[in-house]
Protein backbone atom coordinates (compact mmCIF):
# COMPACT_ATOMS: atom_id res chain seq x y z
CA UNK A 1 0.00 0.00 0.00
CA UNK A 2 1.86 3.07 -1.29
CA UNK A 3 0.63 6.18 0.27
CA UNK A 4 -1.85 7.84 -2.44
CA UNK A 5 -1.07 11.73 -3.41
CA UNK A 6 -3.53 14.30 -2.54
CA UNK A 7 -5.70 13.19 -0.49
CA UNK A 8 -8.21 15.77 0.86
CA UNK A 9 -8.24 16.71 4.45
CA UNK A 10 -11.76 14.76 5.33
CA UNK A 11 -9.90 11.63 3.53
CA UNK A 12 -7.21 11.74 5.90
CA UNK A 13 -10.01 11.78 9.36
CA UNK A 14 -11.72 9.12 7.50
CA UNK A 15 -8.98 7.19 7.73
CA UNK A 16 -7.95 8.52 11.06
CA UNK A 17 -11.86 7.56 11.95
CA UNK A 18 -11.23 3.96 10.72
CA UNK A 19 -8.58 3.31 12.51
CA UNK A 20 -10.56 3.79 15.70
CA UNK A 21 -11.95 0.34 15.22
CA UNK A 22 -8.96 -1.82 13.94
CA UNK A 23 -8.57 -5.04 16.40
CA UNK A 24 -12.28 -4.57 17.45
CA UNK A 25 -13.74 -7.51 16.54
CA UNK A 26 -17.30 -8.44 15.95
CA UNK A 27 -18.79 -5.49 17.58
CA UNK A 28 -21.49 -3.19 16.81
CA UNK A 29 -19.78 0.14 15.10
CA UNK A 30 -21.91 3.30 16.15
CA UNK A 31 -20.46 6.19 14.02
CA UNK A 32 -22.37 9.79 14.78
CA UNK A 33 -21.65 12.63 11.75
CA UNK A 34 -20.42 11.80 7.85
CA UNK A 35 -16.77 11.09 8.02
CA UNK A 36 -17.15 8.95 11.10
CA UNK A 37 -20.07 6.80 9.54
CA UNK A 38 -17.36 6.73 6.67
CA UNK A 39 -14.30 5.26 8.41
CA UNK A 40 -16.67 2.56 10.37
CA UNK A 41 -17.35 1.65 6.56
CA UNK A 42 -13.70 1.72 5.32
CA UNK A 43 -12.67 -0.22 8.42
CA UNK A 44 -14.98 -2.74 7.90
CA UNK A 45 -14.39 -2.97 3.97
CA UNK A 46 -10.38 -3.60 4.67
CA UNK A 47 -9.05 -4.22 8.07
CA UNK A 48 -12.26 -4.95 10.27
CA UNK A 49 -14.34 -7.02 8.60
CA UNK A 50 -16.30 -8.72 11.74
CA UNK A 51 -18.05 -5.26 12.45
CA UNK A 52 -21.59 -4.93 12.07
CA UNK A 53 -22.95 -1.25 11.30
CA UNK A 54 -27.17 -0.65 12.23
CA UNK A 55 -29.30 1.13 8.87
CA UNK A 56 -29.23 3.98 11.46
CA UNK A 57 -33.00 3.34 12.24
CA UNK A 58 -33.75 -0.05 13.61
CA UNK A 59 -31.94 -2.59 11.80
CA UNK A 60 -28.33 -4.50 11.29
CA UNK A 61 -26.61 -4.30 8.41
CA UNK A 62 -25.11 -6.88 5.85
CA UNK A 63 -21.83 -5.42 5.23
CA UNK A 64 -21.08 -1.77 4.37
CA UNK A 65 -22.79 -0.41 1.78
CA UNK A 66 -22.07 2.87 0.32
CA UNK A 67 -23.73 6.69 2.78
CA UNK A 68 -27.25 6.74 1.77
CA UNK A 69 -27.27 3.87 -0.50
CA UNK A 70 -31.22 2.71 -0.86
CA UNK A 71 -30.65 -1.12 -1.55
CA UNK A 72 -29.42 -2.18 1.75
CA UNK A 73 -29.57 -5.37 2.55
CA UNK A 74 -30.72 -5.54 6.39
CA UNK A 75 -29.97 -8.77 8.57
CA UNK A 76 -31.45 -8.47 12.15
CA UNK A 77 -34.05 -6.32 13.90
CA UNK A 78 -31.33 -3.75 16.06
CA UNK A 79 -34.88 -1.77 17.70
CA UNK A 80 -34.08 0.96 20.40
CA UNK A 81 -34.27 -1.75 23.29
CA UNK A 82 -31.95 -4.29 21.74
CA UNK A 83 -29.70 -1.04 21.17
CA UNK A 84 -29.20 -0.82 25.17
CA UNK A 85 -28.66 -4.91 25.51
CA UNK A 86 -25.69 -4.26 23.35
CA UNK A 87 -24.47 -0.63 25.03
CA UNK A 88 -24.88 -2.93 28.42
CA UNK A 89 -23.29 -5.99 27.06
CA UNK A 90 -20.31 -4.33 25.89
CA UNK A 91 -20.38 -5.51 22.25
CA UNK A 92 -20.20 -1.70 20.57
CA UNK A 93 -17.50 0.73 20.10
CA UNK A 94 -18.97 4.12 19.52
CA UNK A 95 -17.82 7.43 17.85
CA UNK A 96 -19.78 10.26 19.56
CA UNK A 97 -19.65 13.87 18.51
CA UNK A 98 -18.82 16.09 20.99
CA UNK A 99 -20.08 19.50 21.55
CA UNK A 100 -17.64 20.17 24.20
CA UNK A 101 -13.97 17.35 25.15
CA UNK A 102 -11.84 18.40 27.81
CA UNK A 103 -7.84 17.02 28.93
CA UNK A 104 -9.65 14.60 31.02
CA UNK A 105 -11.58 13.21 28.21
CA UNK A 106 -14.96 14.36 29.35
CA UNK A 107 -18.00 15.14 26.67
CA UNK A 108 -20.85 17.51 26.76
CA UNK A 109 -23.37 17.22 24.33
CA UNK A 110 -26.36 19.16 26.20
CA UNK A 111 -25.49 22.86 27.31
CA UNK A 112 -23.79 25.80 26.77
CA UNK A 113 -22.75 27.31 30.27
CA UNK A 114 -24.73 26.53 33.60
CA UNK A 115 -26.90 23.89 33.27
CA UNK A 116 -29.74 25.16 35.07
CA UNK A 117 -29.75 27.95 33.13
CA UNK A 118 -28.19 27.59 29.80
CA UNK A 119 -26.88 29.61 27.19
CA UNK A 120 -27.48 27.33 24.58
CA UNK A 121 -29.13 24.45 24.80
CA UNK A 122 -28.06 21.05 22.45
CA UNK A 123 -29.48 18.17 21.89
CA UNK A 124 -29.03 16.45 25.42
CA UNK A 125 -26.94 13.66 27.04
CA UNK A 126 -28.52 11.64 25.12
CA UNK A 127 -26.89 7.87 26.22
CA UNK A 128 -23.31 8.84 26.59
CA UNK A 129 -23.22 8.45 29.75
CA UNK A 130 -24.16 5.08 30.06
CA UNK A 131 -22.56 4.70 26.67
CA UNK A 132 -19.03 5.53 28.31
CA UNK A 133 -18.91 3.30 30.91
CA UNK A 134 -20.01 0.23 29.36
CA UNK A 135 -18.04 -0.19 25.91
CA UNK A 136 -15.31 1.19 23.85
CA UNK A 137 -15.89 4.95 23.32
CA UNK A 138 -14.00 7.18 20.61
CA UNK A 139 -15.06 10.73 19.81
CA UNK A 140 -15.19 12.79 16.40
CA UNK A 141 -14.95 16.58 16.82
CA UNK A 142 -15.00 18.38 13.16
CA UNK A 143 -14.74 21.75 14.20
CA UNK A 144 -11.02 21.67 16.65
CA UNK A 145 -11.46 25.19 18.40
CA UNK A 146 -10.81 26.56 21.73
CA UNK A 147 -14.72 26.23 21.93
CA UNK A 148 -14.89 22.24 21.82
CA UNK A 149 -11.49 21.59 22.84
CA UNK A 150 -11.85 23.17 26.50
CA UNK A 151 -10.56 23.33 29.66
CA UNK A 152 -13.39 21.94 31.41
CA UNK A 153 -16.73 20.54 30.06
CA UNK A 154 -20.03 22.30 31.04
CA UNK A 155 -21.38 19.21 32.17
CA UNK A 156 -20.21 15.23 32.04
CA UNK A 157 -21.88 13.54 29.56
CA UNK A 158 -19.54 11.19 28.35
CA UNK A 159 -17.18 9.97 31.16
CA UNK A 160 -13.63 10.59 31.17
CA UNK A 161 -11.02 8.36 33.00
CA UNK A 162 -10.78 10.50 36.37
CA UNK A 163 -14.24 10.99 36.08
CA UNK A 164 -15.18 6.97 36.10
CA UNK A 165 -12.24 6.20 38.92
CA UNK A 166 -13.95 8.36 41.57
CA UNK A 167 -17.01 6.82 40.75
CA UNK A 168 -15.20 3.64 41.90
CA UNK A 169 -14.95 0.11 40.32
CA UNK A 170 -18.30 -0.01 38.76
CA UNK A 171 -17.42 2.82 36.87
CA UNK A 172 -14.16 1.67 35.51
CA UNK A 173 -14.79 -1.71 35.34
CA UNK A 174 -16.06 -1.02 30.99
CA UNK A 175 -14.84 2.54 30.84
CA UNK A 176 -12.38 2.73 27.72
CA UNK A 177 -12.43 6.06 26.79
CA UNK A 178 -10.28 5.28 23.54
CA UNK A 179 -9.50 7.99 20.59
CA UNK A 180 -10.57 11.89 19.62
CA UNK A 181 -10.19 12.47 16.10
CA UNK A 182 -10.81 15.92 15.16
CA UNK A 183 -10.14 17.98 11.61
CA UNK A 184 -6.72 18.82 13.33
CA UNK A 185 -5.40 15.37 14.53
CA UNK A 186 -5.72 12.79 16.55
CA UNK A 187 -5.75 12.46 20.47
CA UNK A 188 -5.93 9.50 23.19
CA UNK A 189 -5.02 9.23 26.88
CA UNK A 190 -1.97 7.33 26.95
CA UNK A 191 -0.36 8.95 29.68
CA UNK A 192 0.53 8.38 33.18
CA UNK A 193 -2.25 10.65 34.47
CA UNK A 194 -4.48 9.89 31.86
CA UNK A 195 -5.15 13.44 30.36
CA UNK A 196 -5.46 13.89 26.41
CA UNK A 197 -2.27 13.96 24.29
CA UNK A 198 -1.25 14.71 20.82
CA UNK A 199 -1.29 10.86 19.01
CA UNK A 200 -0.80 12.35 15.10
CA UNK A 201 -1.02 15.43 13.53
CA UNK A 202 -2.88 15.32 10.09
CA UNK A 203 -0.89 15.85 7.26
CA UNK A 204 -0.49 19.30 6.49
CA UNK A 205 -1.58 20.62 10.07
CA UNK A 206 1.17 22.14 12.00
CA UNK A 207 1.72 21.63 15.38
CA UNK A 208 1.21 25.56 16.45
CA UNK A 209 -2.05 25.16 14.88
CA UNK A 210 -3.62 22.37 17.33
CA UNK A 211 -2.08 24.39 20.38
CA UNK A 212 -4.07 27.49 19.47
CA UNK A 213 -7.41 25.37 19.08
CA UNK A 214 -7.06 24.04 21.82
CA UNK A 215 -8.03 25.61 25.32
CA UNK A 216 -5.85 22.95 27.58
CA UNK A 217 -2.27 22.07 27.30
CA UNK A 218 -1.93 18.63 25.68
CA UNK A 219 0.52 16.37 26.36
CA UNK A 220 3.10 16.62 23.24
CA UNK A 221 6.04 14.35 23.32
CA UNK A 222 8.56 14.76 21.35
CA UNK A 223 8.22 12.80 18.09
CA UNK A 224 5.03 13.68 17.47
CA UNK A 225 3.52 11.45 14.04
CA UNK A 226 2.05 12.67 11.23
CA UNK A 227 -1.69 10.80 10.90
CA UNK A 228 -1.15 8.43 7.98
CA UNK A 229 -2.15 8.85 4.26
CA UNK A 230 -4.86 6.82 3.30
CA UNK A 231 -3.72 3.60 0.52
CA UNK A 232 -4.60 4.29 -2.72
CA UNK A 233 -7.37 1.38 -2.07
CA UNK A 234 -8.56 3.55 0.74
CA UNK A 235 -8.87 6.58 -1.88
CA UNK A 236 -10.65 4.61 -4.01
CA UNK A 237 -13.44 3.04 -1.84
CA UNK A 238 -13.99 6.27 -0.25
CA UNK A 239 -14.33 8.14 -3.30
CA UNK A 240 -15.96 6.01 -6.20
CA UNK A 241 -17.88 3.44 -3.75
CA UNK A 242 -18.52 4.67 -0.46
CA UNK A 243 -19.17 8.62 -0.66
CA UNK A 244 -19.51 9.38 -4.55
CA UNK A 245 -21.18 12.36 -3.93
CA UNK A 246 -18.72 13.83 -1.67
CA UNK A 247 -20.66 14.35 1.73
CA UNK A 248 -17.33 14.74 3.26
CA UNK A 249 -16.46 17.65 2.52
CA UNK A 250 -19.26 19.50 3.84
CA UNK A 251 -17.83 18.06 7.18
CA UNK A 252 -14.33 18.82 7.00
CA UNK A 253 -12.98 21.47 4.26
CA UNK A 254 -9.49 21.65 2.70
CA UNK B 1 -67.76 -4.74 27.88
CA UNK B 2 -64.47 -5.39 25.59
CA UNK B 3 -64.78 -2.37 23.66
CA UNK B 4 -62.24 0.43 24.62
CA UNK B 5 -63.24 2.90 22.07
CA UNK B 6 -63.05 6.52 22.90
CA UNK B 7 -62.04 9.45 21.67
CA UNK B 8 -59.63 12.23 21.86
CA UNK B 9 -61.48 14.60 23.26
CA UNK B 10 -62.59 12.23 25.64
CA UNK B 11 -58.85 10.79 26.83
CA UNK B 12 -57.95 15.01 26.82
CA UNK B 13 -61.31 14.87 28.97
CA UNK B 14 -59.42 13.08 31.69
CA UNK B 15 -56.31 14.78 32.53
CA UNK B 16 -55.80 17.00 35.34
CA UNK B 17 -53.54 19.96 35.68
CA UNK B 18 -50.41 18.74 37.59
CA UNK B 19 -50.51 15.23 36.17
CA UNK B 20 -47.89 13.33 34.96
CA UNK B 21 -48.16 12.54 31.19
CA UNK B 22 -46.10 9.61 29.46
CA UNK B 23 -46.15 10.16 25.70
CA UNK B 24 -44.65 7.54 22.94
CA UNK B 25 -42.77 7.69 20.04
CA UNK B 26 -38.90 8.61 19.63
CA UNK B 27 -37.99 11.90 18.91
CA UNK B 28 -39.97 13.46 15.84
CA UNK B 29 -41.44 9.32 15.31
CA UNK B 30 -44.88 8.10 15.62
CA UNK B 31 -45.79 10.69 18.41
CA UNK B 32 -49.39 10.81 19.09
CA UNK B 33 -49.63 14.45 18.06
CA UNK B 34 -53.45 14.82 17.67
CA UNK B 35 -53.67 14.38 21.50
CA UNK B 36 -51.00 16.67 22.23
CA UNK B 37 -52.85 19.03 19.68
CA UNK B 38 -56.01 18.32 22.12
CA UNK B 39 -54.07 19.43 25.09
CA UNK B 40 -52.87 22.38 23.68
CA UNK B 41 -56.20 23.67 22.98
CA UNK B 42 -57.58 22.49 26.64
CA UNK B 43 -55.15 25.16 28.38
CA UNK B 44 -54.64 22.10 30.72
CA UNK B 45 -51.53 23.33 32.52
CA UNK B 46 -49.15 22.52 35.27
CA UNK B 47 -48.22 19.20 33.45
CA UNK B 48 -44.63 17.03 33.93
CA UNK B 49 -44.04 15.58 30.49
CA UNK B 50 -42.20 12.49 30.33
CA UNK B 51 -40.91 11.68 26.57
CA UNK B 52 -37.73 10.65 23.99
CA UNK B 53 -38.98 14.15 22.92
CA UNK B 54 -39.64 15.65 20.35
CA UNK B 55 -41.95 18.06 18.88
CA UNK B 56 -44.68 17.07 21.65
CA UNK B 57 -41.99 18.62 24.14
CA UNK B 58 -41.60 21.33 21.65
CA UNK B 59 -45.53 22.48 21.82
CA UNK B 60 -46.44 22.21 25.12
CA UNK B 61 -43.38 23.96 26.19
CA UNK B 62 -44.14 26.57 23.66
CA UNK B 63 -47.64 26.67 25.22
CA UNK B 64 -46.50 27.12 28.23
CA UNK B 65 -48.08 24.14 29.19
CA UNK B 66 -45.19 21.93 30.24
CA UNK B 67 -43.68 23.27 33.59
CA UNK B 68 -41.23 20.36 34.09
CA UNK B 69 -40.01 17.89 31.27
CA UNK B 70 -38.23 14.44 31.67
CA UNK B 71 -36.38 13.44 29.09
CA UNK B 72 -32.57 12.39 27.28
CA UNK B 73 -33.13 14.66 24.59
CA UNK B 74 -35.20 16.60 22.38
CA UNK B 75 -34.68 16.52 18.48
CA UNK B 76 -36.82 16.44 15.59
CA UNK B 77 -34.52 14.15 13.59
CA UNK B 78 -34.08 15.66 10.23
CA UNK B 79 -33.64 19.26 12.20
CA UNK B 80 -31.30 18.05 15.07
CA UNK B 81 -32.82 20.38 17.64
CA UNK B 82 -35.84 22.29 18.58
CA UNK B 83 -36.07 25.93 18.37
CA UNK B 84 -39.13 25.87 20.93
CA UNK B 85 -37.50 23.72 23.52
CA UNK B 86 -34.39 25.61 23.16
CA UNK B 87 -36.20 29.03 23.66
CA UNK B 88 -38.07 27.16 26.86
CA UNK B 89 -34.97 26.00 28.64
CA UNK B 90 -32.32 29.06 27.06
CA UNK B 91 -35.46 31.41 28.69
CA UNK B 92 -36.02 29.02 32.18
CA UNK B 93 -39.57 28.57 31.49
CA UNK B 94 -39.20 24.72 32.21
CA UNK B 95 -37.81 23.11 34.63
CA UNK B 96 -35.78 19.60 33.66
CA UNK B 97 -35.04 16.11 35.17
CA UNK B 98 -32.81 15.17 32.26
CA UNK B 99 -31.54 11.46 32.35
CA UNK B 100 -28.99 8.92 30.11
CA UNK B 101 -31.38 7.78 27.47
CA UNK B 102 -31.05 3.81 29.28
CA UNK B 103 -31.86 5.41 32.23
CA UNK B 104 -35.18 6.20 30.65
CA UNK B 105 -35.61 3.21 29.98
CA UNK B 106 -35.18 1.61 32.81
CA UNK B 107 -37.59 4.32 34.62
CA UNK B 108 -40.44 3.07 32.80
CA UNK B 109 -39.60 -0.66 33.46
CA UNK B 110 -39.05 -0.39 37.06
CA UNK B 111 -42.38 1.55 36.93
CA UNK B 112 -44.15 -0.96 34.92
CA UNK B 113 -42.69 -4.04 36.94
CA UNK B 114 -43.56 -2.37 40.19
CA UNK B 115 -40.22 -2.07 41.70
CA UNK B 116 -39.05 1.22 43.39
CA UNK B 117 -35.94 1.05 41.19
CA UNK B 118 -33.15 -1.02 38.46
CA UNK B 119 -29.62 -0.35 39.11
CA UNK B 120 -27.81 0.54 36.28
CA UNK B 121 -23.70 1.62 35.59
CA UNK B 122 -25.66 4.15 33.51
CA UNK B 123 -25.14 7.91 35.20
CA UNK B 124 -22.09 6.90 36.97
CA UNK B 125 -19.15 9.59 37.12
CA UNK B 126 -21.13 12.06 34.72
CA UNK B 127 -22.82 14.98 35.88
CA UNK B 128 -26.59 13.36 35.54
CA UNK B 129 -26.14 12.97 39.39
CA UNK B 130 -25.22 16.18 39.92
CA UNK B 131 -28.21 17.91 37.98
CA UNK B 132 -30.49 15.65 39.34
CA UNK B 133 -29.45 15.78 43.25
CA UNK B 134 -32.33 13.11 44.46
CA UNK B 135 -31.12 10.62 42.35
CA UNK B 136 -29.42 7.73 44.31
CA UNK B 137 -26.66 4.91 43.75
CA UNK B 138 -26.87 1.66 45.59
CA UNK B 139 -24.42 -1.06 46.69
CA UNK B 140 -24.53 -4.58 45.62
CA UNK B 141 -25.79 -6.57 48.40
CA UNK B 142 -23.56 -9.64 46.36
CA UNK B 143 -20.02 -8.89 47.88
CA UNK B 144 -19.67 -12.57 48.88
CA UNK B 145 -21.37 -15.75 48.28
CA UNK B 146 -22.68 -18.12 45.63
CA UNK B 147 -23.53 -14.68 43.63
CA UNK B 148 -20.54 -12.92 44.20
CA UNK B 149 -18.39 -12.04 40.98
CA UNK B 150 -15.05 -10.46 42.39
CA UNK B 151 -14.97 -7.76 39.62
CA UNK B 152 -18.44 -6.26 40.66
CA UNK B 153 -18.68 -7.46 44.32
CA UNK B 154 -19.77 -4.50 46.41
CA UNK B 155 -20.19 -2.52 42.99
CA UNK B 156 -21.93 0.79 43.63
CA UNK B 157 -24.18 1.18 41.03
CA UNK B 158 -27.49 4.26 40.06
CA UNK B 159 -30.36 3.26 41.20
CA UNK B 160 -32.85 4.55 38.88
CA UNK B 161 -36.18 5.41 40.30
CA UNK B 162 -39.16 3.97 38.86
CA UNK B 163 -40.86 6.81 36.24
CA UNK B 164 -44.99 6.73 37.82
CA UNK B 165 -46.88 7.91 35.16
CA UNK B 166 -50.71 9.09 35.69
CA UNK B 167 -51.35 9.15 32.17
CA UNK B 168 -49.53 7.26 29.05
CA UNK B 169 -50.45 8.19 25.64
CA UNK B 170 -49.22 6.40 22.19
CA UNK B 171 -49.97 6.51 18.66
CA UNK B 172 -50.13 3.11 17.23
CA UNK B 173 -50.70 1.83 13.48
CA UNK B 174 -53.56 -0.47 14.35
CA UNK B 175 -55.42 -1.07 17.50
CA UNK B 176 -58.51 -3.24 18.04
CA UNK B 177 -61.52 -2.58 19.95
CA UNK B 178 -60.95 -4.58 22.51
CA UNK B 179 -57.12 -2.67 22.85
CA UNK B 180 -54.53 -4.38 21.64
CA UNK B 181 -52.28 -2.46 19.42
CA UNK B 182 -50.14 -3.32 16.76
CA UNK B 183 -46.20 -1.39 15.51
CA UNK B 184 -46.04 -1.73 11.21
CA UNK B 185 -42.58 0.13 11.25
CA UNK B 186 -39.65 -1.11 12.14
CA UNK B 187 -39.26 0.25 15.91
CA UNK B 188 -42.19 -0.14 18.84
CA UNK B 189 -39.70 1.75 20.69
CA UNK B 190 -40.81 2.41 24.58
CA UNK B 191 -44.42 2.58 24.05
CA UNK B 192 -45.46 -0.70 25.60
CA UNK B 193 -43.29 0.73 28.79
CA UNK B 194 -45.17 3.95 28.66
CA UNK B 195 -48.78 2.22 29.17
CA UNK B 196 -47.06 -0.24 31.41
CA UNK B 197 -45.84 2.48 33.70
CA UNK B 198 -49.29 4.29 33.74
CA UNK B 199 -52.52 4.78 35.80
CA UNK B 200 -54.52 5.52 32.87
CA UNK B 201 -53.44 4.38 29.22
CA UNK B 202 -54.63 5.23 26.23
CA UNK B 203 -53.50 4.57 22.42
CA UNK B 204 -54.59 6.13 19.26
CA UNK B 205 -53.96 4.30 16.02
CA UNK B 206 -54.30 4.76 12.35
CA UNK B 207 -57.33 2.72 12.19
CA UNK B 208 -59.49 0.39 14.94
CA UNK B 209 -60.09 -2.59 13.32
CA UNK B 210 -62.39 -5.31 14.76
CA UNK B 211 -60.98 -7.65 17.34
CA UNK B 212 -59.24 -10.65 16.51
CA UNK B 213 -58.20 -9.38 13.10
CA UNK B 214 -54.92 -7.86 13.66
CA UNK B 215 -53.10 -10.56 12.30
CA UNK B 216 -54.55 -9.99 9.31
CA UNK B 217 -52.09 -6.58 9.17
CA UNK B 218 -49.24 -7.80 10.15
CA UNK B 219 -47.70 -10.65 12.12
CA UNK B 220 -49.00 -11.32 15.85
CA UNK B 221 -45.70 -10.36 17.08
CA UNK B 222 -46.02 -7.04 15.99
CA UNK B 223 -49.12 -6.64 18.20
CA UNK B 224 -46.69 -5.91 20.83
CA UNK B 225 -49.35 -4.07 23.06
CA UNK B 226 -52.07 -6.07 24.45
CA UNK B 227 -55.67 -5.34 25.99
CA UNK B 228 -54.05 -5.56 29.98
CA UNK B 229 -52.51 -2.31 28.92
CA UNK B 230 -54.82 -0.28 27.97
CA UNK B 231 -57.84 1.41 29.30
CA UNK B 232 -59.08 3.56 25.79
CA UNK B 233 -58.13 2.96 21.69
CA UNK B 234 -59.16 6.00 19.26
CA UNK B 235 -59.07 5.84 16.10
CA UNK B 236 -57.04 8.98 14.53
CA UNK B 237 -56.19 8.92 10.52
CA UNK B 238 -52.93 11.02 10.35
CA UNK B 239 -52.99 11.18 14.18
CA UNK B 240 -48.89 11.59 14.93
CA UNK B 241 -48.70 13.90 11.74
CA UNK B 242 -46.31 15.30 11.18
CA UNK B 243 -44.12 12.94 12.59
CA UNK B 244 -43.16 10.14 11.09
CA UNK B 245 -45.46 7.00 10.85
CA UNK B 246 -43.98 4.06 8.85
CA UNK B 247 -45.54 2.57 6.79
CA UNK B 248 -48.39 4.96 6.65
CA UNK B 249 -46.45 7.88 6.25
CA UNK B 250 -43.47 9.67 6.75
CA UNK B 251 -42.43 12.34 8.30
CA UNK B 252 -44.13 15.88 6.78
CA UNK B 253 -40.72 17.54 6.09
CA UNK B 254 -41.80 20.53 4.82
CA UNK B 255 -44.64 21.00 7.61
CA UNK B 256 -42.03 20.27 10.39
CA UNK B 257 -40.16 22.97 8.97
CA UNK B 258 -43.17 25.58 9.31
CA UNK B 259 -43.09 24.32 13.10
CA UNK B 260 -40.05 24.82 13.13
CA UNK B 261 -39.36 28.43 11.88
CA UNK B 262 -42.80 29.17 14.17
CA UNK B 263 -40.49 29.55 17.44
CA UNK B 264 -39.03 32.79 15.36
CA UNK B 265 -41.01 35.33 17.57
CA UNK B 266 -44.22 35.58 19.09
CA UNK B 267 -46.18 36.77 15.71
CA UNK B 268 -45.15 33.62 14.29
CA UNK B 269 -45.82 31.38 16.78
CA UNK B 270 -49.48 33.11 16.85
CA UNK B 271 -49.92 32.31 13.33
CA UNK B 272 -48.74 29.13 13.85
CA UNK B 273 -51.12 28.40 16.50
CA UNK B 274 -54.15 30.18 15.06
CA UNK B 275 -54.13 28.08 12.09
CA UNK B 276 -53.15 24.72 13.31
CA UNK B 277 -53.62 24.31 16.99
CA UNK B 278 -56.70 27.02 17.61
CA UNK B 279 -58.81 24.55 15.74
CA UNK B 280 -60.13 20.77 16.06
CA UNK B 281 -58.91 17.87 14.90
CA UNK B 282 -60.73 18.19 11.41
CA UNK B 283 -60.04 21.54 10.87
CA UNK B 284 -56.44 20.67 11.45
CA UNK B 285 -55.98 17.98 8.95
CA UNK B 286 -58.04 20.58 6.22
CA UNK B 287 -55.16 23.13 7.01
CA UNK B 288 -52.34 20.48 6.48
CA UNK B 289 -54.41 19.34 2.92
CA UNK B 290 -54.81 22.91 2.04
CA UNK B 291 -51.27 23.86 2.57
CA UNK B 292 -50.07 20.26 0.39
CA UNK B 293 -51.86 21.67 -2.64
CA UNK B 294 -50.54 25.25 -2.13
CA UNK B 295 -47.61 23.72 -2.20
CA UNK B 296 -48.29 21.79 -5.16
Amino acid sequence: MSPADGATRAEVCVVACAEAWRGDGEVMASPFGTVPALGARLALRTFAPELVLTDGEAALLSGAPPLGADDVVREAAMPYRTVFSVVWSGRRHIMMMASQIDRLGNQNLSVVGDWHHPKVQLIGMRGAPGNSVNHPTSYWVPDHSTRTFVEAVDLVCGVGHRRAAFAGPAATRFHDVRVVVSNLGVFDFATPERVMRLRSVHPGVELDEVVAATAFELVIESDVQETRQPSAEELQLIRDVLDPKGLRDREVRG
Amino acid sequence: MGDKRTTVEEIVGELRPGMTVGIGGWGSRRKPMAVVRAICRSGLDDLTVVAYGGPDVGLLCATGQAKKVVCSFVTLDSVALDPHWRAARQQGRVEVMEIDEGMFFLGLQAAAWRVPFLPTRAGLGSDVLAVNPDLRTVRSPYAEGPFAEAADAGAELVAMPALRLDVAIVHANRADQAGNAQFLGPDPYFDDLFLGAAARRFVTAEAVVARGTLSDHGPLSSVSVHRLLTDGVAEVPRGAHFTACPPDYGRDEAFQQEYAAAAADGDAWAAFRRRYIDVDEAGYQRAVAERQGAAR
